[in-house]
């Protein structure tokens, strides 16, 4: 328990003052103001302009803003599935990996290029380095680059009045790798380097271990994609053991940074919020309510661990906390620290295996996946799915003081409340449709890897994860099959566009509004009620939406450990 | 509040047997699936009791036991006939309303002038905009118009409910009329404003019994909400089946239908209509006619209401308030001066002053009895003063310089502290007059603008629901001040001619406000037009009438106060019924998924933490729960939740204990308590 609140407090000494500082510098760079790094960097910034004949100061109505973010994604798509197929006969390739299954490569364009990065293939004997580096790292940028510019469009509709224009997309992306994810990956990336993270282009190493043994270790350009991996929220592992691998992973230290790196983004990205509305207590209030939730969450989930399995301390074999599947240098305040931060971002990598936590702390990485991805999120969306919920909050908290429901001053109509309800519920409508199609089929019971609730969890954490974009799996299921290829690909664009583009939809849409101005009878949404009535309608929806598969699947598997049956 | 005693005068209360069965019968009616077809919600309810009906006949037809598949079956129907009854319920007192209107007017015959000069009689039906009718003494006016000539005492009680008649008149703005009053007595010629079907009965009419309604922008969002939470559900009820078939678990269809009316925000949708309905006739209940619920559920966000200062503010005419005496002249003298110059003065200043110098002399009544030689000399415009000559004593009083003109021709001078007196008057928005007698001046009377009486303490109301009230006038700068901190204004705008109002208006809406404007004259008009919420006295001017989206039949500006409590506790009780239906949902997940699984599943029996005694028994109480809390919320949602003027926090926080934190543990005691009585009674 201490060990668990000293990790906490690490986590939280490095995290805090580094998002706030991100927070301002973000805030300056996409108000086109300068900061530190602008002589060094607006160099390249214009560069690009000038090469991809942007012209900086056109701005874009959100029709427009969504067509491109929208084309944009598909054309990733294109380019990594195309990629991965050709990669045989393209260069970079020491292992001489042949091309990519058509099922596998179109899941994994999809999943790199929607920010999930989803892996149901290994990566280290199934993509060769320029796979990695050009396809699956360069969308590693984009996608995080996409969220980032999502997410601002949407903060200016709340900025602007009367106004047809939410900003220029290519310009947001721009400034969003060149200013952010670029400096800050190359500082990570270099970091890890510093702690015996591989980072070569040469092919595998052959070694002779103690034993004698000849082994092939795999290696490749690890480093650089480690730190974008965490940075953007994407968790595309360069190793299929992803960052419990001891070359992505190597130690304590880069455990906590790689940890820090997730949260970073999304929580300095709160208050860029703050700063961007010139109301930085209502991106306090985002971030308590955030807080709030993820250590609820934490709370259980530590709890479940620390507490163990009950049948194993039966049975006298091992007491004490829940040890399964967790990386001893690490430890399980870390590791269980480490979960939760990768759920709640959509980050999606692990350094345990999920599916050997205690039924409760799946049932928490499930939820965090489930209610859209909001306690911090995935880079950009996670914070666009919050407003989501803000709106519906605010909606009906709204009705109850007896005025049309508001936010910011935008008045919140029947067009924002669609674009909210799509947002928050079309990804669990469809996650359940596939849930309940998957274990239907027999192409879907195939892939299954245990039977029963824990069965039923590992399908529902698969279809969780995509949807939510998070990427993160319960080993269990035998997912590299076309079936689950294919409805987890789809499963994935629709979580991502489903968020882009309700997000664009309400920021285009308040952007026309007026403001009103701010009276004695409106509510103040920076307050702790705020804050209580925002967590409450996340729980409450994230509850009424999963009550059926949750107790069927963790629940039951809880009740019976505790009961003492079997699994 | 008058508004409410009226409620009761009229005899009409929810309980009323006439209206319940009426309503029992209209609830049958929109059974309709045609009609349910606007309330999603209700539709899915439907549908799922037809299902379970359908399976319960083929079930009793095979021979099989259908106790608990027929008890579902009729429990479903119960929770659409509660929303319907609800629905009808609001419905029935409207229209109860609306017909004892209509029979005011039944019959109606106008005499019509046509153009030649020529008299006829027609039916009032046939009247059409722009036609001329005579109407006399004793006569009900056909329809609504404007006076172009003569005046008359007019009986609006029908309309308006108030039994005090009223005084209309050509010219100004007073001149509307309205169908269905009665003229008392003179004789009016009336210009007919509005063809037949768009009368203002017709309108209230039609407002009120719900065939116009349409959905405001607020409950279209709140039906999406409802709409969108409804799909989840069927999409979560729908993968139940799969997901137990996968644990080895069968479903039956009636209990799936079961969870799913449980889960739908079935008390929301179901009392969705019948609020807005109920807020309107709330609305008619304190006399104001709504044109559109939009504006209504607008009113609840005004936060700038613009106010025409004459009649409104003020009573309209300047009042004696207060005599000052010079030296040396006493009290009684100058009383006895003020009262018998002003005699003959019929101006509504000159009887304030009579009215002031009796109160103050103690003369009660007519009882004033001027010297047999008394001649006196009326007011006039052109001379600006009245006065009396009693012998050789000539009693002016009247503006300071006409009355120094006087003195001064008889040889007097103007006293210099009076003088100081006039200055102070004037500097404090006041009018100072003069009363002489020969070449003396005896004394300053201050002519003040009487504020409206309580109109302080409304417009404090109006402030602590956060909305400032802006007056405008055409009267200077300084006489603006002084009323707009006498009655407690937040702002004022002096000197302001006709279109300054509208350009104010705009100019407050660019700046984000949402403004109501409250006026009556036909110069209102284009401002009327420009306001979010516009609200026109009934005695206004029909453009006035025509250019706003309220009628206030009282003619009581201050009126605003209670359209917004109105507004507000529409969107009130829609927030909190939506917060209650779904907070709900969690007990009734706690008894029915326990009950689908727990057979299989023993483990699973910790989630029934009601210890509801059998599967059926839970299903089954969940199911009676959810209808009957429908009907129990029919008062609460036609008589609206309270409007509270606090903060919005409070506010908040207050509904969300009673509405949120209430419907989610209400259910669960609910729930117990009927697993219980069905047990008990055997019915599972």
């Amino acid at each position: 328990m201490v060990k668990a609140i000293l990790s906490l407090l690490e986590l939280a000494a490095i995290l805090l003052p580094a998002a706030v500082f991100l927070g301002r510098y973000m805030a300056r760079v996409f108000q086109g103001e300068r900061s530190f790094l602008t002589p060094a960097l607006r160099p390249v910034e214009s560069l690009v302009y000038r090469l991809c004949r942007i012209d900086e100061s056109r701005e874009m109505s959100g029709r427009t803003y969504a067509i491109c973010a929208v084309s944009f994604t598909l054309i990733g798509v294109l380019v990594l599935f195309l990629l991965q197929l050709l990669q045989g006969v393209l260069p970079l390739n020491p292992q001489g990996l042949r091309g990519v299954r058509w099922d596998t490569a179109l899941s994994t364009a999809i999943s790199f290029s929607t920010n999930t990065n989803w892996q149901s293939y290994a990566g280290e004997t199934t993509m060769s380095h320029l796979t990695q580096m050009l396809g699956l790292a360069v969308q590693n940028f984009l996608s995080a680059g996409i969220g980032i510019a999502v997410a601002l469009a949407m903060i200016r509709g709340f900025i602007r009045r009367e106004a047809n224009t939410v900003g220029s997309f290519w310009v947001d992306l721009v400034r969003s790798v060149v200013y952010v994810l670029l400096p800050l990956s190359l500082v990570l990336a270099v970091v890890l380097m510093s702690q015996g993270v591989v980072e070569t282009l040469r092919p595998h190493a052959t070694v002779e271990t103690l034993e004698g043994v000849r082994q092939t270790i795999p290696v490749g350009p690890v480093a650089s994609q480690e730190a974008i991996k965490e940075l953007g929220t994407n968790g595309g592992g360069f190793f299929n053991a992803n960052s419990a691998h001891p070359l992505e992973n190597p130690n304590g230290l880069t455990n906590l940074l790689e940890n820090v790196a997730m949260l970073l983004i999304p929580v300095a990205l709160v208050f860029t919020f703050g700063r961007m509305i010139k109301n930085r207590k209502q991106g306090r209030a985002l971030f308590a309510a955030m807080v709030v939730l993820f250590a609820l969450g934490l709370a259980v989930a530590l709890w479940a661990e620390l507490a163990g399995n009950p049948l194993l301390a039966k049975a006298g074999i091992a007491g004490g906390a829940n040890l399964e599947g967790k990386e001893m240098r690490f430890g399980l305040a870390p590791s269980v620290l480490f979960g939760q931060a990768t759920t709640a971002t959509s980050t999606g990598a692990v350094n345990s295996m999920h599916d050997s936590a205690m039924p409760l702390t799946g049932l928490v990485y499930l939820f965090n996946m489930g209610i859209g991805e909001v306690i911090f999120g995935g880079v950009g969306v996670g914070l666009v799915g919050m407003l989501f919920y803000v709106v519906l909050a605010m909606f009906v908290a709204g009705l109850m003081i007896g005025r049309t429901p508001e936010f910011l001053g935008k008045k919140l109509g029947p067009y924002e409340m669609i674009m909210a309800v799509v947002g928050v519920l079309l990804s669990p409508v469809i996650l359940l449709c596939f849930l309940a199609v998957a274990l239907a089929v027999p192409s879907g019971l195939a892939g299954l890897g245990n039977p029963s609730a824990h069965g039923l969890s590992e399908v529902l954490y698969a279809y969780t994860s995509a949807v939510g974009n998070n990427g993160s799996a319960f080993a269990g299921l035998s997912a590299n099959t076309p079936f689950y290829n294919l409805t987890l690909g789809l499963a994935m664009l629709v979580g991502r566009f489903a968020t882009l583009l309700p997000g664009l939809a309400i920021g285009a849409s308040v952007a026309r509004k007026k403001t009103a101005p701010v009276g004695v009878a409106t509510f103040p949404t920076t307050g702790l009620l705020f804050v209580v009535v925002l967590v409450g309608a996340i729980l409450l929806v994230g509850a009424l939406t999963y009550f059926p598969a949750f107790s069927l699947g963790p629940i039951l598997e809880h009740l019976r450990l505790v009961g003492g049956g079997t699994l | 509040m008058r508004g409410k005693d009226r409620v009761h005068e009229r005899g009409q209360t929810i309980f009323d047997p006439a209206l319940l069965l009426r309503a029992a019968r209209g609830s049958f009616a929109k059974l309709n699936p045609v009609s349910l077809w606007r309330n999603p919600v209700m539709l899915i309810v439907e549908a799922g009791a037809v299902l379970t009906t359908v399976l319960t006949v083929v079930a009793a037809a095979s021979g099989r036991t259908v106790s608990f598949g027929l008890q579902i079956s009729i429990w479903l129907w119960f929770t659409v006939l509660f929303a319907n009854f609800a629905e009808a319920l609001a419905e029935a007192q409207g229209s109860a309303r609306a017909e004892a209107l209509r029979r005011s007017r039944k019959d109606l015959v106008a005499c019509r002038l046509s153009d030649d000069g020529r008299r006829e009689q027609v039916s009032a039906a046939a009247l059409t905009k722009g036609d001329l009718i005579i109407v006399a003494g004793g006569e009900a006016i056909p329809g609504d118009g404007e006076i172009v000539e003569g005046t008359a005492l007019v009986d609006e009680s029908a309309i308006t409910g108030e039994s005090a008649p009223v005084v209309r008149e050509a010219g100004g703005d007073r001149s509307g009329v309205t169908g269905g009053s009665r003229v008392l007595s003179g004789t009016i010629r009336v210009r007919i404003t509005t063809d037949p079907g768009e009368t203002f009965l017709d309108h209230m009419i039609s407002m009120v019994e719900g065939a116009r309604r349409h959905m405001t922008p607020n409950e279209v969002a709140l039906q999406i909400l409802l709409v969108g939470l409804t799909v989840l559900f069927v999409v979560v009820v729908m993968t139940v089946p799969a997901m137990a078939r996968h644990m080895g678990v069968t479903t039956t269809v009636p209990v799936l239908v079961s969870l799913l009316v449980c889960l739908m925000p079935t008390t929301i949708g179901g009392l969705l209509p019948a609020i807005g309905i109920a807020g309107m006739d709330r609305l008619i209940q304190r006399n104001v006619v709504a044109l559109s619920g939009r504006a209504v559920e607008a009113s609840g966000d005004v936060d700038i209401v613009v106010l025409d200062k004459t009649g409104t503010i003020t009573l309209g005419n300047r009042m004696a308030t207060e005599l000052i005496p010079a030296d040396g002249v006493s009290r009684e003298e100058l009383l006895d001066a003020a009262l018998f110059s002003s005699l003959s003065d019929e101006t509504p200043e000159g009887r304030s002053i009579v009215v002031l110098c009796k109160n103050e002399l103690g003369i009660k009544g007519r009882d004033i009895r001027a010297p047999e030689d008394a001649v006196f000399v009326p007011f006039s415009a052109a001379a600006r003063m009245s006065g009396v000559d009693i012998g050789n004593r000539r009693v002016r009083k009247g503006s300071v310089d006409a009355v120094e003109a006087f003195v001064r021709a008889a040889g007097g001078a103007f006293p210099e502290p009076l003088r100081a007196w006039v200055d102070a008057i004037a500097r404090c928005g006041d009018t100072p007059m003069t009363v002489a007698e020969g070449g003396r001046i005896i004394g300053v009377i201050r002519l003040k603008d009487v504020l409206k009486q309580g109109i302080k303490s409304r417009l404090a109301q109006l402030r602590q629901v956060g909305i400032k009230s802006v007056m405008i006038t055409g009267d200077n700068l300084l006489t603006a001040a002084s009323i707009a901190a006498e009655a407690g204004l937040d702002d004022f705008a002096a000197q302001a001619r006709p279109e300054v109002k509208l350009d104010l208006i705009r100019k407050y809406q660019a700046d984000g406000h949402l403004v109501a404007m409250i006026g009556d004259g036909t110069n209102d008009a284009p401002a009327l037009a420009q306001a979010d919420v516009a609200v026109a006295m009934n005695a206004g001017t029909q453009a006035a009438r025509e250019a706003a989206n309220m009628i206030d039949l009282d003619s009581n500006p201050t009126k605003l106060l209670d359209i917004v409590e109105v507004g507000k506790e529409i969107l009130i009780t829609r927030g909190a019924l939506t917060t209650f239906s779904i907070a709900n949902d969690v007990a009734k997940y706690f008894a029915i998924i326990p009950a689908i699984f727990a057979s299989a599943y023993p483990e699973l029996r910790t989630l029934n933490i009601m210890r509801l005694a059998t599967p059926s028994s839970a299903v089954l109480a969940a199911v009676v729960f959810n209808a009957s809390i429908i009907p129990l919320l029919i008062p609460l949602a036609l008589r609206g939740v309270r409007f509270r003027a606090r903060s919005a926090s409070s506010v908040l926080r207050w509904n969300l204990l009673v509405y949120g934190l209430g419907g989610l543990v209400l259910p669960f005691l609910g729930i117990k308590l009927l697993d219980v009585v069905l047990v008990a009674l055997r019915l599972v």
